[in-house]
């Protein structure tokens, strides 16, 4: 294809949290136009109330109606334009699913438009500039708008006024564009030309044209002006019919339709007032075009007569409400993690009445939704701006409830108590706060009196804090790592000050042992490190009872030493032992007294198709709701309080998703195994051909060498065969199901499907490590046939219950990748499809493989860190240079 | 020989840690103060950017063991070096002289090295860290629409550092650790409005930080749109720093390295922060991780961000010469 100029070619990239690109080929782009005073009474008189939650609630409303872009318009006389304008914006950069999508900053004032891109962390686009207050102004506006990094709506206006006829339009826009592109250089693909959209069927005869020109002027810049754009106020053209809805969004959907045609890629444009094009009636649509089109003398006529006959009966904007039909747990649950404050009162009052005590609503669905989000926050599924939204639906929630805890209190007399008061703060240096915030919604929740200092606290302020108010426990928290070096600090300051205070200890870098051997030892009063915001309850009321707070204290002071204690055996056992000494502390076996198998074949066997059938009743369930980040064991997950309902409706898609396969053979699994007589030699084992005297492989393994507790050896893999040629067998294996996911997964990628793609690759992968225990059992059962006698369940087999392991290379027993490259020789892997890449992973990826071990004592292990003197020895066995050795064991190296 | 005609040609190796190095002098607070704030009524200790003006013998060496170790391009002592950040030790009249005396050490010891080897120049950057507050996030859960600081306060803030920098002869100003595009763009428009004014200016390099498996920085952009949101100025580069280890990043530097019409740089933590926030990582440990990128062509500029040492930049830089360094493609024109 000829490229004109690359210019012409160069998206308009605007961003809010997520990116938005506009090129060419993108659809026509909604800029939604609710949020606008001028434009929406409901709006206005929001805003005027100050009800800017409420206000918040219309821009949301816009962007679930399908807006891209939304515009934000505060020039009324009797507002401060300025001042709502940086508020409003504030507010929606708080609302995560409002904050995705690029923010238009509309006025016609330069200072509200300035003022409003001082809010914004995307790249947004400012609506609008002209000429009209002269070129010099236009020039200097234009420069700032490309400062502050935003794209600009460039009206169609001079010195003399706005352009209402065609030329008047192309003049002003090229004359603007060849100012912005050569004097500015303002890219190209950042201006939006708005050539004003006027109303028509207004009875006025210059208007007739209005809409027309409008479309020619937009197709002139799209073809003479490179890289700009064509916006525009659609509703404008439908102002005359004001109050009958039916015609408008007929009016609206027609208009965009044909000045689309044109080329108009962007409009302002409410989602939820148009008609679809194709549903408009057909009578109705031929009266509106001759409007537009300018087709007929009497066409305003015609339509101010069809108009009487339609009234109202707009088209009912659809909102997905279906989730309103869960129970109220579900329902509570969806609208903390959804963020949505609409229904929680009602909720709440639902479960107030079902639970009995405000308490128990409280403890149970409010705090099982919390930790629903703090589940998703943890997996990267929802991001800070999102939990702090859930955190605020959690203290209305808790709000509506207050006044009946107040009420019980009262009854059960204990109205006059004051509450304990416990300082949190997030210490100096750090900013992060949600944890600490989601402790003390929690602890207010649990009627503590709550003292939030905030984020980057100082430790005098902290304790000037802490004596001021008197408080009965300081928390302290912080994400980032200096934070704790910094809660040491803190610590030993209250020492200084000879404070008792309790001290808990949260966030995420925070841990038990770095509590216990950092923090505790250099602060007297009781420290307490606490996992998460649900321990902060009882932890808080065991340190301000009277009665338990000594007792508290000293178990924990006790659990600390003892854990330092413990750290510095630890410490000092993490010692590397030379290779020499390990070798001697080898795996001990009775070699005299085992009774050693044949397999039933030496040489290799392949295993294609394998029936899918069978493989599935050997799949390991837990490991997938792992990939799905679903965390809990099977099948017991299906009845998980929090993840159960999901975890169900994920199995159920898995087994009627298998279904399919099986049913269709879309998977083929492969497999090869096979045997060879073998000696252990050293830390190596060689392998024979069955009437040859020479070794014709060696597989080579390595050793343990930390130091190990008294009885344990240093175990290589080696160990488990028999020294003395002509006994023993050594077996290995691969396997793979992912032969046919390829074609499965790009079907699925066509219909945009991710849900199903990821389902079918974590399937494949599933499979091929059933295939891999079905094939094991086999071997052992009867292709090697040591265990001919057992009887496992499929959970004993996951638990790897069974005699003898099957240990794969790159996994912890022997993490040297590069042995596979013998092994796929061996097992010629390539003819049953699988293959190992250059850096010798397997393709496809849904394949393992592995080594076979027999013996009753073999067992898996972890290699751990090796020392510099088994990496020469190791290199040499394997006639490798020690940099490469290095380079494929680097992460189990003791040594830089 | 211009920066930019030098990436072109290989990558170029930037710093690791400062701090992981300042703490191997085990510093009391008297370190901190000096003669000239001996008096000072608020504590000092933590500092570190103070150190350049009470202890530069202490920086320039260590400047000078990441030059020895391969550096190209070494970074001011300057992170905290705004009047926002300094608030916490009450030190906002000092500023301005931390990033001009923190500029001119680093750039003696940049041209001690030029020097001795003339064909590989050594440069400054002028590091402009995030400064204590965010533009765009409330710190208080009940009132999001609450700013603890302004675009506009911010501006002065980063105006007043990057002319110390630039005066003290920063060869690069780097605002970097990301955590909220919006006080990046308040960066770049105070250095925007610098360069107008002196009707000169410096290659801008520009460093976000992903923080967590979501993919997003703090603000919750996506580092797409990170991308969009600062590339209204011609930077020298862009790219992503310290949070979650080498591998970890990986991903999104091939978002940036796909879009940007800039040079890629990259300097990860050392792995991950251990229990009590120290980094394990060894060098060949996180060389090997860095590795991948320079395999898949990703990168201009690489270094390296906490926990790393002149160990790890060396074996990073022995690395680096392996490979050829990115393309950019200046033109990123629309696929129709």
């Amino acid at each position: 294809m000829s490229q004109p100029s690359t210019i012409d070619h160069r998206p308009l990239l605007l961003s809010g949290l997520e990116a938005v690109q506009i090129t060419r080929s993108s659809n026509f782009v909604n800029i939604g136009e609710r949020t606008n005073v001028t434009g929406s009474a409901k709006f206005l008189k929001l805003i005027k109330e100050d009800k800017f939650d409420e206000a918040l609630e219309v821009a949301l409303d816009q962007v679930r109606g399908g807006a891209q872009v939304i515009d934000v318009n505060m020039d009324e006389g009797m507002l401060d334009s300025k001042a709502a304008m940086v508020k409003y914006l504030n507010l929606m950069a708080s609302e995560p699913e409002i904050a995705a999508i690029p923010v238009m900053v509309d006025s016609s004032k330069w200072e509200v438009i300035e003022a409003g891109l001082k809010c914004l962390q995307g790249k947004g686009i400012v609506n609008s500039i002209s000429m009209k207050g002269g070129v010099e102004e236009f020039i200097r506006q234009a420069k700032l708008v490309k400062r502050y990094g935003a794209a600009a709506v460039v009206m169609a206006f001079d010195e003399v006024g706005q352009a209402d006829t065609y030329q008047r339009r192309i003049d002003i826009c090229k004359r603007a564009y060849d100012i912005l592109v050569n004097e500015v250089k303002f890219p190209a693909e950042d201006i939006i030309f708005d050539p004003n959209i006027f109303p028509v069927a207004t009875g006025i005869d210059e208007h007739r044209n209005y809409a027309l020109d409008f479309f020619k002027a937009t197709k002139w810049i799209r073809e003479n002006l490179p890289g700009a754009h064509v916006s525009g106020g659609v509703s404008n053209v439908s102002f005359s019919f004001r109050g009958n809805q039916k015609v408008r969004e007929a009016m609206h959907s027609a208009f965009l339709y044909h000045a689309i045609q044109h080329g108009m890629d962007m409009g302002i444009v409410n989602p939820t007032m148009l008609e679809v094009y194709d549903e408009i009636p057909k009578d109705l649509l031929e009266r509106v075009e001759d409007v537009l089109l300018n087709r007929r003398d009497d066409a305003t006529e015609r339509l101010l007569e069809f108009a009487e006959t339609v009234k109202g009966s707009a088209k009912k904007k659809e909102q997905d409400d279906e989730w309103r039909q869960g129970t109220i747990e579900e329902r509570i649950t969806h609208s903390l993690v959804k963020g949505i404050i609409d229904f929680i009162d009602a909720d709440t009052e639902e479960a107030r009445q079902k639970y009995g005590k405000p308490l128990h609503v409280i403890e149970g669905p409010l705090m099982r939704g919390m930790n629903v989000v703090g589940d998703l926050f943890g997996a990267g599924k929802m991001f800070l701006p999102q939990v702090v939204k859930s955190a605020r639906v959690m203290k209305k929630s808790v709000a509506y409830l207050t006044p009946y805890l107040e009420e019980e209190k009262r009854l059960s007399g204990n109205a006059g108590q004051a509450a304990a008061k416990i300082l949190l703060a997030t210490v100096k240096g750090d900013v992060h706060d949600i944890g600490k915030n989601i402790v003390g919604v929690v602890l207010a929740c649990n009627n503590y009196d709550v003292v939030d200092l905030g984020v980057m606290v100082p430790p005098e302020k902290i304790i000037e804090a802490a004596k001021r108010e008197k408080v009965d426990v300081v928390g302290l928290s912080g994400l980032i790592t200096p934070s704790l070096d910094e809660m040491v600090y803190v610590a030993k300051e209250m020492q200084r000050e000879k404070m008792d205070l309790p001290l808990l200890i949260g966030g995420a870098t925070t841990s038990r042992i770095h509590t216990a051997v950092k923090i505790d030892p250099v602060y007297d009063g009781p420290v307490v490190y606490v996992l998460d915001a649900s321990r902060s309850v009882p932890v808080a009321s065991e340190l301000i009872s009277k009665n338990t707070r000594k007792s508290f204290q000293d178990k924990m002071k006790a659990e600390y030493q003892a854990l330092r204690v413990d750290h510095e055996n630890r410490k000092q056992t993490k010692n590397y032992i030379p290779l020499v000494e390990a070798r001697a502390n080898e795996t001990k076996i009775d070699w005299a007294s085992t009774i050693f198998t044949k397999p039933q074949f030496i040489g290799r066997k392949e295993f294609v198709k394998y029936p899918l059938e069978e493989i599935r009743k050997y799949i390991d369930w837990t490991p997938f709701f792992q990939t799905w980040m679903l965390a809990g064991r099977f099948p017991v997950i299906l009845k998980d309080e929090v993840v159960g309902a999901e975890a169900t409706k994920l199995y159920n898609d898995a087994n009627k998703m298998l279904d399919e396969i099986i049913k269709s053979r879309a998977l083929q699994a492969n497999g090869v195994v096979a045997f060879y007589p073998a000696k252990r030699e050293g830390d190596d084992v060689n392998l024979y051909r069955k009437d040859q005297d020479e070794s014709f492989a060696t597989f080579h393994f390595l050793r343990q060498q930390n130091k190990k507790a008294q009885n344990l050896p240093n175990f290589c893999l080696a160990d488990f065969i028999a020294p003395d040629k002509g006994k023993d067998y050594f077996g290995m294996f691969a396997v793979t199901a992912g032969i046919g996911l390829e074609k499965l997964v790009e079907k699925h990628k066509a219909n945009q499907d991710d849900y199903s793609e990821i389902m079918a690759k974590a399937l494949a992968d599933r499979l091929a490590e059933a295939f891999a225990e079905c094939l094991h059992k086999r071997v052992r059962k009867e292709l090697w046939g040591y265990a001919k006698n057992e009887t496992l369940t499929e959970e004993e087999l996951i638990d790897e219950k069974y005699e003898g392991i099957r240990p794969a290379p790159g996994y912890p027993a022997c993490p040297d990748h590069t042995e596979k490259k013998l092994l796929f020789e061996l097992l010629e892997g390539n003819k049953v499809g699988i293959t190992l890449t250059e850096s010798y992973a397997m393709y496809p990826g849904a394949a393992v493989s592995g080594f076979y071990f027999s013996n009753p004592n073999s067992k898996y292990f972890g290699l751990g860190k090796i020392e510099k003197d088994q990496v020469v020895d190791y290199a040499k066995r394997k006639n490798m240079s020690v940099e490469e050795i290095e380079k494929w064991l680097a992460p189990n190296l003791s040594y830089v | 020989m211009k920066i930019e005609d030098i990436l072109k040609e290989r990558i170029l190796i930037l710093d690791g840690a400062m701090g992981t190095m300042i703490q191997r002098h085990k510093l009391e607070e008297a370190d901190f103060r000096g003669e000239i704030l001996k008096d000072h009524p608020h504590p000092l200790k933590g500092n570190n950017d103070l150190l350049s003006l009470t202890r530069p013998d202490i920086i320039k060496d260590i400047h000078r063991q990441y030059f020895e170790a391969g550096s190209d391009i070494i970074e001011t002592n300057t992170f905290g070096s705004t009047s926002v950040a300094q608030a916490d030790y009450h030190l906002e009249h000092l500023v301005y002289e931390i990033n001009y005396q923190s500029a001119k050490i680093a750039k003696e010891v940049a041209a001690e090295f030029t020097a001795k080897e003339p064909n590989k120049p050594r440069f400054v950057a002028g590091s402009m860290g995030p400064t204590t507050k965010l533009a765009s996030m409330s710190p208080d859960v009940n009132n999001p629409g609450y700013r603890a600081i302004t675009f506009d306060q911010l501006v002065v803030a980063f105006k007043e550092q990057a002319k110390g920098l630039l005066d003290g002869g920063a060869d690069l100003l780097l605002p970097e650790t990301i955590t909220d595009t919006l006080n990046v763009k308040a960066a770049l428009f105070a250095i925007q409005e610098l360069f107008e004014e002196r009707g000169t200016s410096v290659p801008v390099m520009v460093s976000g930080t992903i923080t967590d498996a979501s993919g997003r920085i703090l603000s919750g952009q996506t580092a797409e749109a990170f991308l969009i949101s600062v590339s209204h100025v011609p930077l020298l580069s862009i790219g992503l720093n310290c949070a979650m280890g080498a591998s970890a990043l990986r991903p999104y530097l091939k978002v940036l390295s796909d879009k940007a019409p800039f040079f890629i740089s990259a300097y990860p933590n050392a792995g991950l922060p251990n229990e009590f926030g120290q980094y394990d990582q060894t060098a060949n440990e996180m060389a090997a991780e860095v590795e991948d990128y320079l395999k898949e062509g990703l990168i201009n500029i690489l270094g390296g961000c906490c926990g790393s040492t002149p160990d790890h930049i060396r074996r990073i830089a022995e690395i680096a010469k392996k490979y050829k360094p990115r393309v950019v493609n200046s033109l990123l024109v629309d696929s129709q």
